[in-house]
């Protein structure tokens, strides 16, 4: 039996639902609307596993999923190595974001990373501490800073509703995703012109760890290599 | 693990025979000076641990920042120390490098002469450490460091370029930007006011990014100067030659070529053979971010190993650390698990 992992809530599970179906594998909850057990129409011996997006990568990782569906950025962030861990099927067209650096608009003088190291160096002298980016993206931000040779910046842990930390005097820039800028536009930020991190899409992702055939579903859906 | 025990023995008593006194640290470090110190990257090196009343808490990545404190909080001149114990090393990357390993240190804070200290402390490392067939790499930040001070530039300019002498390609790229007119900066699109960041040092900046506008590029045979230094590399005695060549078209840099020139020559009053010993002028620079002078290291013919044993001088550290006070400090460690394979003949 093959366990495939799908986010169990909302437009991404619904999205999932429907590029299934595209292509005559008929994923549904099964039961109540409240209940997550899931059934698989049209091909056999599969398996549905409706848990949540960010737990996804970590079971794929282990061999308890042998495939599923999260975002890129949720794979490069939550498992080291991933290249070892797991491989894309198939890039699925929906549930695009791009994790991106963004500090305040009134900051007319930052434009790009350059300048953010700039601003960086001046903030830790004139403030004593080290200038702080929101972020649950911790070591995709990391590698991307270090890689990009920004310093005197910190990390702070930012969950949810990140791009109101710099508002909320918590942070001096924000690192997020954002499919369109609204949010991050809503929040009095502007985007760096170099601050992309990651461009992640909602992504069927196949565990090398898992043991099990996965071909006859990899065919059914036209992804096989 | 008995062995191993006896190894650690070994070095310390060395050290102690050279006048050093046995220190201890503990394990378990406040992480806010260590992130202060090292910056964000240290979290993809170090174990960071919480409990709710002491907050973050980092397992000790290595010795220097502890004893360094207590050297400070004391101050009894000069200082020799040793100390011996596991450091932690996190693994962002499966790198099969051991998360937990040995290291005996060796830390001295001596406002005597520089050159002399260093070779004495090169000397010490280089008796333990040569019988066992590795192989000496050395560097100095230094001479960047100066080189960078007599550029034809301003001082908001050397102080960026001295800013990532420890991130290479950063430092390239400020060096390309340096070397061209700037061309004005579009600037982004205005916003509310807000977070801690004052409007008045936006303005400040805006008006600084005129002055770069009119700035003159930095001269193209000094970046060439500058360049040709990193590229400096061979046995010691015709790497200084190399440099004291150079010190014809970069000024600057004379006096650490002649501090150079006096540490070599302490070296071979010392009875080393400074043919064998290596020298590269970007040597450490990737790896090493608080050193900021001489600095080396001693690698096996072995891939995948660290190196065996590795040091340099940390002056700026000690600043840092110090509050305002500040003391010269040289200091090195030893993998006692490296060089007790490296003693069994086990390269494996």
């Amino acid at each position: 039996m093959i366990k495939l992992g799908v986010p169990s809530k909302g437009r991404l599970m619904q999205e999932t639902f429907d590029w299934f179906c595209a292509r005559n594998v008929h994923l549904s909850k099964s039961g109540s609307d409240r209940e997550y057990v899931g059934r698989v129409d049209g091909v056999a011996d599969v398996e549905l596993v409706l848990l949540s997006a960010g737990e996804i990568p970590r079971e794929l990782a282990a061999g308890r999923l042998h495939m599923g569906v999260t975002g890129t950025d949720l794979v490069h962030e939550k498992l080291t190595n991933w290249s070892d861990a797991v491989e894309p099927v198939a890039e699925m067209g929906f549930g695009f974001a791009d994790l991106i650096i963004a500090v305040p608009a009134c900051w007319r003088d930052v434009t790009c990373l350059h300048d953010l190291d700039a601003v960086a160096a001046r903030f830790r002298a004139q403030h004593g501490f080290r200038l702080r980016v929101a972020t649950k993206y911790h070591r995709l931000v990391r590698q991307f800073m270090k890689a990009e040779g920004v310093a005197d910046y910190q990390l702070v842990d930012s969950q949810g509703a990140t791009e109101g930390a710099v508002k909320n005097e918590t942070a001096e820039a924000i690192a997020d995703i954002t499919s369109t800028g609204a949010t991050i536009e809503a929040n009095h930020l502007r985007i760096l012109q170099d601050g992309l991190v990651l461009k992640s899409q909602a992504t069927l992702w196949h565990s090398k760890v898992a043991e099990g055939d996965c071909r006859a579903l990899i065919a059914k859906i036209g992804a096989g290599s | 693990m008995s062995q191993l025990r006896a190894e650690i023995t070994r070095l310390l008593t060395v050290f102690q025979s050279a006048g050093a006194v046995r220190v201890e640290a503990d394990i378990l470090q406040p992480a806010d000076v260590l992130l202060d110190l090292y910056g964000e990257d240290i979290r993809a090196r170090a174990y960071v641990t919480s409990d709710p009343l002491r907050g973050e808490q980092m397992l000790r990545p290595d010795f220097t920042v502890p004893v360094v404190q207590s050297h400070m909080a004391e101050s009894a001149e000069p200082a020799r120390y040793t100390y011996a114990g596991p450091v932690f090393r996190y693994q962002d990357n499966d790198n099969g490098r051991a998360a937990q390993s040995e290291q005996v240190g060796y830390e001295v804070f001596d406002r005597g002469q520089a050159d002399a200290i260093e070779a004495d402390i090169f000397v010490l490392f280089h008796q333990i450490l040569i019988p066992l067939g590795v192989t000496a790499s050395t560097g100095d930040v230094g001479l960047l460091v100066a080189a960078i001070e007599g550029l034809t530039t301003s001082d908001a300019r050397k102080a960026a370029l001295r800013r990532h002498i420890w991130r290479p390609s950063r430092f390239q790229a400020l060096l390309a930007r340096f070397s061209q007119p700037v061309r004005a900066k579009a600037l982004g699109a205005d916003g509310q006011q807000i977070g801690l960041r004052d409007a008045s040092d936006v303005e400040l900046r805006l008006l600084q990014l005129v002055d770069e506008v009119a700035a003159p590029p930095i001269p193209q045979f000094e970046i060439e100067a500058l360049n040709d230094l990193l590229e400096v590399k061979g046995h010691l005695p015709e790497a200084l030659a190399q440099l004291q060549a150079l010190a014809w078209r970069l000024p600057a840099i004379a006096f650490a070529v002649d501090h150079m020139a006096a540490r070599l020559a302490a070296l071979t009053s010392a009875g080393l053979d400074v043919s064998q010993i290596g020298f590269e002028a970007a040597y450490g620079l990737t790896a090493m971010e608080y050193y900021d002078g001489f600095v080396f290291g001693f690698y096996a013919q072995h891939a995948g190993w660290p190196a065996v044993a590795s040091g340099g001088r940390y002056d700026a550290l000690t600043r840092v650390l110090g509050q305002g006070r500040d003391v010269p400090a040289v200091g090195g460690i030893i993998r006692p698990e490296l060089t007790l394979r490296l003693s069994e003949g086990d390269l494996s």
